[in-house]
């Protein structure tokens, strides 16, 4: 048998995945109205290349970005601009959004055409990802060109798709793997190709077995290896999973380039595989609806700018009163005030917890279990790191090393004590992490001045 | 558009949105039920007499937090547990003659001065029950030292019970125990094995590092840290030492060193918190274990060896600070 890959630490959260896993994918009919936030991604928001009153297509870009952390936004139906207006995100923030009126043509901008990647010098692929305007759909939205142009130092020679999946809930990444795995397959092909190496991993947990048999069959007569990890959480965390498969670590500050590696998130992957197989580019996504509180529990293909309360709508509603709105996991998802923000590019699901399941429990003193230690994946000391955030000793946190907190969430998960760690760790990073920028800066003014 | 009824108070908060079903009562709980086949064999070996030490111990313990947290407004804790356990492995280091007092008068000292006037739960920098003992070891040395052969009834006067030291100690009269009579606490012949409650019965307190290594309340790190020094250290110096001390295995299994390395030197308060510091831990407890041992004024150290390793804590742990994953040399 295989052995199986992992990592040190982490925690087993009930995977909670059997409700959606199953079902097929259902298509979600678009609604009369869709919403483009102009950042839906890391870095610098874009500016709308379209006017109000325009006629735009599916697939036309909508609105771009000169900077290079930037990545396009397409129209996910064909219709009229309408209005420009503010809209919330499920960040939290308010951003400036294209609205667009479906006309339920569906027209298709003639720039949809497929490419044969062969044809095209390894060195535009990262263009014309670009131009597909995919971002990473893991929840980061971290632009994906710019991890297929790496600094020239440093030399590629393993790729990664990440269908880990170690969130609990989450089913998208799943039903991807079974019902499009051609796409996940080009993907990451169009991916090395790009590099001209061979060496290609898609790493799945041992939690879902069909998927890596699926995947198995699809890698036929291909150099693309599947490994099968062990179920664990964060087991798709970027640096955990590298180190899964290629037993290399990041270094600390570093990006997973310095170890030669690029890790892709599975629906990233197929939508670069969609954009050369049939030419769209990113404008729609599976989204998990799950929760207790919903009517059904499913997996969606929504086109990128539905807002969520019309998809809940479409879903039958709720059955019973939500008190937590999650978009993304249970254990790194984002919590939500308001229910009509658009589904973005990074929108992995929506999830819905009763009154019991979203209960906060009473924190009590710590008792030193060291469970904390135990588990977390990167080697930290969550309990002294809480005390000193909370005590607001910046100076022991940076000496603890908070800035290798990846925010898993693991101390708090298996906390006894049920203290609220992550949340003030988190914090007590940030802090660290901006005076570090501050004295480097400094520095850097210091020798300038020479 | 906006059917759905956005009317919903929905509540807003940091990740992560789930967590673990264990708690602190759960593991307290657990230390219990490790306890419990300890405390019956001490009930059978030493009499009803026994089940009096061990229930007033509890009470005084869970009493003491009780009053304390009222009479200072504090917020109840004495449903965590963890007073309980205390309160079990005080009477649990007593021998069953101990005059009530006695306990009540170290259950104050474990529960108020040591654990509550530091801050309560989770602040003592030593094992609460061991303070406790180690003040009644000092405060009545003779009652703390003399070990009925005997069951003692619940009203019995201790006077008439035949008293003594532990197989340790340079004083014992009897033939030192085997292997096999340790693992039940009694001789072949029905007497028991002179010693505290809680100590004697070998076959009990593995039970109990069994139940909680399964449950993975604890790391078997300390203990086999412990017992694996305790051993060597016996190996190379028991020339020193009684009968019952000089044989490595006899060594472990007479005395405190089982119930101290299972369930008092892996007090998760008083311990480090990282592997490598659980190891230097237990190595320092068995090495200091058997220095009191072989060289000191008593015949056995455990309380004092675990007392000093507690005090070291803080200090192992910052000794032994993980390296975070992926670090490089600057």
């Amino acid at each position: 048998m295989l052995k199986k890959l992992s990592f040190k630490g982490g925690i087993h959260p009930k995977d909670n995945k059997n409700q959606t896993s199953a079902k097929t994918i259902e298509t979600l009919t678009p609604p009369t109205e869709l919403i483009f936030p102009l950042a839906q991604h890391i870095g610098a928001p874009c500016t709308p290349c379209v006017q109000k009153g325009d006629y735009v297509k599916v697939g036309q870009k909508i609105a771009d970005c000169e900077a290079f952390v930037s990545a396009p936004i397409h129209s996910s139906v064909s219709g009229t601009v309408k209005d420009f207006k503010m809209y919330p995100v499920s960040n939290g923030s308010m951003v400036e959004s294209i609205v667009i009126e479906n006309d339920f043509q569906d027209t298709v901008d003639e720039s949809v055409k497929p490419i044969d990647y062969k044809t095209v010098n390894p060195d535009d692929i990262p263009k014309l990802v670009r131009e597909a305007g995919i971002v990473g759909m893991g929840g980061a939205a971290f632009p994906t060109h710019v991890k297929l142009m790496p600094p020239a130092d440093k030399k590629i020679d393993t790729i990664i798709v990440n269908c880990s999946e170690c969130e609990p809930y989450l089913t998208s990444d799943y039903r991807v793997m079974m019902e499009a795995p051609e796409e996940i397959v080009t993907g990451i092909m169009v991916v090395l190709y790009r590099f001209g190496i061979e060496n290609g991993h898609i790493a799945i947990e041992d939690n879902k077995p069909l998927a890596v048999e699926k995947m198995k069959e699809a890698c036929k007569n291909t150099p693309i290896t599947v490994d099968v990890l062990k179920t664990k959480y964060p087991q798709g965390g970027e640096k955990q999973l590298i180190y899964a498969v290629t037993k290399r670590k990041v270094p600390l500050g570093g990006l997973p380039a310095d170890a030669g590696a690029i890790v892709i998130n599975t629906d990233t992957c197929a939508a670069i595989g969609r954009k050369f197989m049939y030419g769209m580019p990113l404008t729609r996504r599976i989204v998990t609806v799950v929760g207790t509180p919903f009517s059904k529990e499913v997996n969606y293909k929504v086109r990128i700018g539905t807002p969520i309360d019309y998809i809940i709508e479409q879903n039958g509603g709720f059955v019973a009163e939500p008190k937590k709105m999650i978009i993304g996991g249970p254990m790194m998802g984002v919590a939500q005030f308001r229910l009509d923000m658009p589904i973005i590019k990074a929108t992995s699901a929506i999830l819905a917890f009763t009154e019991k399941e979203a209960h906060i429990p009473e924190e009590s003193a710590c008792i030193r279990c060291g469970k904390c230690v135990e588990q977390c994946p990167m080697g930290l000391m969550p309990l002294y790191l809480y005390d000193f955030a909370k005590r607001g000793d910046m100076d022991a946190c940076e000496k603890y090393n908070v800035d290798a907190c990846i925010e898993c969430g693991c101390c708090s998960f298996g906390c006894p004590a049920k203290r609220n760690m992550v949340q003030a760790i988190r914090v007590a990073k940030q802090n660290v992490l901006t005076e570090k920028r501050k004295r480097a800066q400094q520095e850097r003014n210091e020798q300038g001045g020479k | 558009m906006n059917k759905v009824e956005n009317n919903f108070k929905l509540r807003v908060s940091s990740t992560p949105h789930i967590r673990s079903k264990c708690s602190v009562d759960d593991i307290m709980l657990d230390v219990i039920i490790a306890l419990m086949p300890a405390a019956f064999a001490g009930v059978i070996l030493f009499g009803q007499r026994a089940l009096a030490v061990l229930l007033v111990s509890v009470a005084a313990c869970v009493g003491f937090e009780l009053v304390y947290q009222v009479l200072a407004h504090k917020k109840l804790t004495i449903n965590d547990f963890s007073a309980v356990v205390t309160g079990m492995l005080l009477g649990l280091t007593m021998p069953s003659g101990v005059p009530v007092y006695v306990i009540v008068v170290a259950a104050f000292i474990a529960i108020i001065v040591t654990k509550q006037l530091f801050g309560g739960i989770g602040q003592n920098f030593m094992n609460p029950a061991l303070v406790g003992r180690a003040f009644a070891l000092a405060s009545f040395p003779a009652v703390m030292t003399s070990f009925a052969y005997q069951k003692i009834d619940f009203f019995q006067k201790t006077a008439d019970v035949m008293t003594g030291a532990t197989p340790l100690s340079d004083e014992y009269i009897m033939k030192t125990p085997t292997i096999k009579e340790h693992f039940i606490g009694m001789y072949e012949n029905g007497t028991a094995i002179p010693g505290c409650i809680g100590e004697t019965c070998v076959l009990a307190l593995l039970l109990g590092f069994a139940y909680l290594l399964i449950r993975r309340v604890i790391s078997a790190r300390i203990p086999l840290a412990y017992i694996g020094s305790v051993m060597l250290m016996t190996w190379a110096f028991g020339s020193n030492a009684s009968a019952a001390a000089q044989s490595p295995i006899l060594a472990v299994m007479s005395g405190g060193v089982l119930l101290g390395a299972i369930f008092m030197a892996t007090d998760y308060v008083t311990s480090p918190t990282t592997s490598v510091g659980q190891i230097i831990f237990g190595i320092g407890c068995g090495v200091i274990t058997c220095v009191i041992r072989f060289w000191g004024g008593y015949p056995e150290g455990v309380t004092y060896a675990i007392l000093l390793m507690n005090v070291l804590t803080p200090l192992i742990d910052r000794w032994t600070m993980p390296k975070p994953f992926g670090y490089v040399k600057k």
